[in-house]
């Protein structure tokens, strides 16, 4: 089999592996607030104190909540616990629509009312030929 | 073990592989692209920009492969002492780099349609641009190190700090908030995409395979014809 040296070489590596996962995996987990992309509008529930700080807010465009005036745009933010209306004027890309996946980068108001100053879409994982959804919504 | 891995012997068949390799990543990838730009259908949501996914995830997919790989090479090399191992991790480096740039600059390119912007600070993509920046040093310190003593233990000491990085890249969409969307391919269970997109995937998937270890093929060639014009019988 192997010689002496070989073995110890293999353990040393994966002491190195071991030590150097262990050390990341702490590392990711204490700056998981700074890691997460978005926070969800049960995360702001329970947020400590409000911070004029720019933040952002995801989760799905909730059904006919969206609601257009000649500058501004009305839409509230829901992840089917909590929800935040959130107000901003600008464009929004093409695939924003109600019941979708969106965040929204901006300013907290207040625990229910977020001031966005800019609106990403969130692609879903859901991949399919038009004629496949429809057969599907018929369903 | 490792009696067979003499330069000459695997010269000879090496040096063969490309020729056979090359019609066949042809027609691989023309079926691919055919079938990827013409035949698969638009999506229902983001219509024509779903095709930038048939470029996008198999590179992805291979840049992670060949990270894997490089380090698991690497790593042996060390253990077992044979530098065959590391002259197979520096030849498969490049292809690595050049699909993990390809997998950010598609996904910028479908980002910008789709979220409405061309880069994002969220884990998966900032997780990617790092996979980069090891891909860069591996192949740097290739370059600066003469010894090659050296190399081998500063490029095995990069890829154990960059395999690291790898399951991050896989798990940071289920692990924290991303706007990076989940994988759509489960092996466990039912995959979310619908197989008349899931076969384009496959075929783009096996052509660019196929386009590394051509090139791989290539560049270990080239390294073999060195350490022969070196007058060395072996590694």
């Amino acid at each position: 089999m192997y010689g002496r040296k070989v073995k110890f070489r293999f353990f040393f590596v994966i002491l190195v592996l071991l030590t150097l996962i262990l050390s990341v995996f702490l590392v990711l987990k204490a700056l998981e607030e700074n890691v997460v992309f978005f926070k969800s509008p049960s995360d702001v529930k329970f947020l400590g104190e409000l911070k004029n700080k720019k933040i952002r807010i995801g989760g799905m465009v909730k059904q006919d909540s969206i609601e257009m005036s000649a500058n501004e745009l009305n839409f509230i933010i829901t992840d089917f616990k909590n929800e935040i209306n959130v107000s901003y004027s600008g464009v929004v890309p093409n695939l924003f629509s109600e019941g979708k996946g969106v965040v929204a980068e901006g300013y907290l108001k207040d625990r229910s009312f977020f001031q966005a100053s800019k609106i990403l879409a969130k692609h879903d994982e859901n991949y399919m030929p038009p004629e496949v959804k429809a057969a599907l919504e018929e369903n | 073990m490792f009696k067979f891995l003499n330069p000459s012997r695997i010269y000879l068949i090496t040096s063969k592989a490309p020729k056979y390799i090359m019609p066949l990543f042809i027609v691989v990838f023309s079926i691919g692209l055919v079938e990827a730009l013409i035949l698969s259908p638009e999506d229902y949501k983001q219509s024509h920009s779903v095709r930038i996914m048939y470029v996008h995830v198999p590179a992805a997919w291979i840049t992670l492969g060949i990270f894997s790989s490089i380090t698991i090479l690497s790593l042996s090399g060390y253990i077992f002492k044979n530098k065959n191992f590391f002259i197979i991790a520096k030849s498969l480096a490049p292809s690595g780099l050049v699909f993990n740039i390809i997998a950010l600059v598609t996904g910028s390119i479908w980002g910008k349609p789709t979220w409405g912007t061309w880069w994002a600070w969220d884990a998966r993509i900032t997780s990617m641009l790092i996979l980069v920046l090891f891909y860069l040093m591996f192949l740097l310190a290739w370059r600066i190190y003469e010894d090659k003593e050296e190399v081998f233990k500063i490029t095995t000491i990069i890829t154990i700090f960059g395999i690291i990085n790898v399951p991050i890249i896989k798990y940071s969409v289920d692990w924290w908030n991303t706007l990076h969307q989940p994988a759509s391919i489960n092996i466990l269970s039912k995959s979310s995409i619908h197989s008349s997109m899931l076969l384009p995937l496959i075929i783009m998937t096996a052509a660019f395979a196929l386009f590394s270890l051509l090139i791989f093929l290539m560049k270990y060639n080239t390294e073999l014809i060195k350490i022969k014009n070196k007058g060395l019988d072996r590694l």
